[in-house]
């Protein structure tokens, strides 16, 4: 069967830190980080992305962070493999 | 394959990118505090004028509010009203452009309050331009106040102790008043706190500006949003306040989705 594996980018600098893309991922691979960016937010990122891509609990490029971001700053890839 | 060698860079490079920011989005950092529901509703603005591509017959009209630098965001053509005078400034640009795509983007105060006549008669004389209505339940711009749209019992910083019948009077369903209007073929109103309500969203705006496009009179999409600065919680409680207190009152869906009313049923009779 085709499986999907996804991944996103987000664009840390821009993030605000809302914190609105973490709940809004089924699989909870996002979260804020402790550091800040230059604006002074701690900024949503995925955490080692390359491990997620083994974890059960992977991105599945579902888009769900990027359509409720307010500052438009993740970008969403899948693969089908 | 082997999937579980598979790097980020591997997604990218061999994958489809299957979001990105719309290219009508200006490069511009929003002015809007973290988690604004003004943030999401821009973006959505942009797809469905890329989608549609609309770009260069588009002109929006500014309010006064915190959508105010609505300008500096979308590329698109724009035009600042004062407060509350966002409809009527629309009307005149429709009327002398009737090819060109007209719609208002505005806040509950500016709408609801300063420009409750102005956008009643929009709607009633069923002008061919969407309105993009954000309620937020605040004057979010200039510190919290009270707007018409304050439901009882809510704090703002001009109601201290929560809305109160005897002293501020009820909260006013002005999208249900709209509904009423003849001039009006597409009220809705929806939501962006969730994907699924934000892709809903998305549709209900992309009918709003079909329907105006084809001159179908008013169409109206009013989106229940947050204000988590002026509520003073956080986005993701803000949210949760919404979808608790907001939406019992202001329910999520369609109000009226047809054409304008028949003239007939307006004319004398002989
Ligand atoms: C004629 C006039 N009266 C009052 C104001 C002050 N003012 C600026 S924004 C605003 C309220 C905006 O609230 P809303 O429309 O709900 O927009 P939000 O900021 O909540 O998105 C007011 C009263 C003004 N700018 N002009
Ligand atoms: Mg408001």
């Amino acid at each position: 069967m085709a499986k999907i594996k996804g991944t996103v980018v987000i664009d840390t600098e821009e993030c605000k830190g809302c914190g609105l893309c973490i709940g809004a991922c089924p699989q909870h691979v996002l979260e804020l980080s402790n550091d800040v960016n230059n604006k002074g937010y701690h900024f949503s990122f995925m955490k080692n992305p390359d491990k997620f891509m083994k974890d059960p609990d992977e991105c599945i490029g579902c888009s769900n962070c990027a359509t409720v971001c307010p500052d438009a700053c993740i970008s969403v890839y899948r693969l089908k493999i | 394959m082997d999937t579980n060698k598979l790097t980020q860079q591997d997604i990218i490079r061999q994958g489809e990118q299957v979001y990105k920011r719309p290219k009508l989005l200006l490069d511009n950092t929003m002015h809007y505090c973290p988690g604004c529901s003004h943030g999401v509703v821009h973006r959505l603005v942009a797809e469905v004028i890329e989608e549609l591509g609309i770009q260069e017959k588009t002109i929006g009209v500014c309010p006064v509010g915190c959508s105010v630098f609505a300008y500096n965001y979308i590329d698109i053509d724009w035009q600042e009203a004062s407060h509350g005078r966002a409809p009527a400034v629309a009307t005149g640009i429709s009327r002398v452009n009737p090819d060109k795509f007209v719609f208002t983007y505005q806040g509950d105060g500016d709408l609801a309050s300063i420009g409750a006549a102005e956008i009643m008669h929009a709607c009633n004389r069923g002008e061919n331009i969407a309105v993009i209505f954000i309620n937020n339940a605040i004057y979010g711009m200039t510190g919290g106040q009270m707007a018409p749209t304050t439901l009882l019992g809510q704090v703002t910083a001009t109601t201290p102790k929560g809305r109160n019948v005897e002293r501020n009077g009820y909260p006013l369903k002005i999208t249900e008043l709209i509904a009423q209007l003849p001039g009006t073929s597409y009220v809705t109103r929806q939501s962006v706190e969730t994907s699924v309500s934000v892709r809903k969203c998305k549709t209900a705006i992309k009918k709003a500006f079909k329907n105006a496009l084809a001159k179908k009179g008013t169409s109206f999409v009013e989106v229940v949003s947050t204000c988590n600065s002026g509520w003073k919680m956080s986005p993701v409680k803000a949210n949760k306040w919404m979808e608790e207190n907001m939406f019992p009152f202001y329910p999520v869906g369609d109000l009226k989705d047809g054409d304008k009313a028949d003239p007939a049923l307006y004319s004398k009779k002989n």
